[in-house]
């Protein structure tokens, strides 16, 4: 069977979306995505999809739901890459991505993450010193 | 209206899907529509495509390109011999389903085309026929 590759990057789970999307491998992408975020306890996921070059009403359903599933388990979800065309065709179609945090570009989407999960464990210690 | 060029696929499995969308998509840059058209195109014939498949085990998709006033678009038509559809006006509000998407296909596809017309009776299919014309934004 057909499976999108999931990278792990630190603690983000970075996934490329390179080929046309039909609805069996986007389900197979969203269940992959969510054993991903359980089994590296991953904070962050970023979905690029800038060689996407359609986004129907059934894959924004799934970027939605990927968005919702990885709050849940702790983790927060941002798409990047969106092309012109597929966010004017998105909005006609009357889809709005509600609850999907979006960034231009892989580059900004990490920076969102980063600020997203907040001060990380390495930084607690800096933390403490300043309350003591 | 006439039409200079007419393909059919058959469409039972989802893999399916891709192959008309690429080529319906080929086919509307080589008449010279944006890119932003082809996409609302191929979009609606996604949103199209997949009600076949799922209340109708699939169908006939048809690209055709047409030309009228001198003016090329793409017409695509979608039909199916499945259990056709009970009430065409609630099938065409936004967010009616009764499946459990969003139901934002129909009424989708009808505001990603420049012309949308539905046919459709209970027992013996539907057929839906869009069209975008290269200069219809």
């Amino acid at each position: 069977m057909d499976r999108i590759p999931i990278l792990k990057m630190g603690e983000f789970l970075l996934v490329t979306i390179q080929v046309d999307l039909y609805d069996r491998l986007a389900l197979t992408l969203e269940s992959d995505l969510m054993n991903m975020v359980s089994r590296t306890e991953a904070r962050g996921v970023l979905i690029d999809i800038s060689a996407v070059s359609i986004v129907d009403s059934f894959m924004g359903r799934i970027l939605g739901n990927i968005a919702s599933m990885s709050k849940i388990m702790d983790a927060e979800t941002v798409v990047v890459g969106m092309q012109p065309a597929v966010a004017i065709t998105l909005v006609e179609l009357g889809l709005t991505l509600s609850g999907v945090h979006t960034a231009l570009d892989v580059e900004m989407g990490m920076e969102l993450l980063r600020e997203k999960i907040g001060p990380q464990p390495n930084d607690e210690e800096d933390l403490y010193d300043d309350i003591i | 209206m006439m039409t200079l060029s007419k393909e059919n696929f058959e469409i039972k499995r989802e893999p399916d899907v891709i192959l008309y969308r690429n080529r319906a998509k080929e086919l509307a840059a080589k008449i010279g529509m944006s890119l932003v058209g082809q996409t609302k195109l191929i979009t609606a014939a996604s949103e199209l495509v997949r009600n076949m498949l799922r209340y109708a085990d699939g169908g006939t998709g048809t690209i055709e390109v047409i030309v009228k006033n001198n003016i090329k678009g793409i017409r695509l038509t979608f039909a199916d011999k499945g259990p056709g559809i009970k009430d065409l006006k609630l099938a065409m509000q936004d967010g009616f389903s009764t499946g459990r998407s969003l139901g934002l296909g129909l009424p989708g596809a009808k505001r990603l085309s420049n012309e949308f017309d539905i046919k459709s009776e209970p027992g013996k299919g539907t057929t839906v026929t869009i069209i975008r014309w290269k200069n219809g934004l």
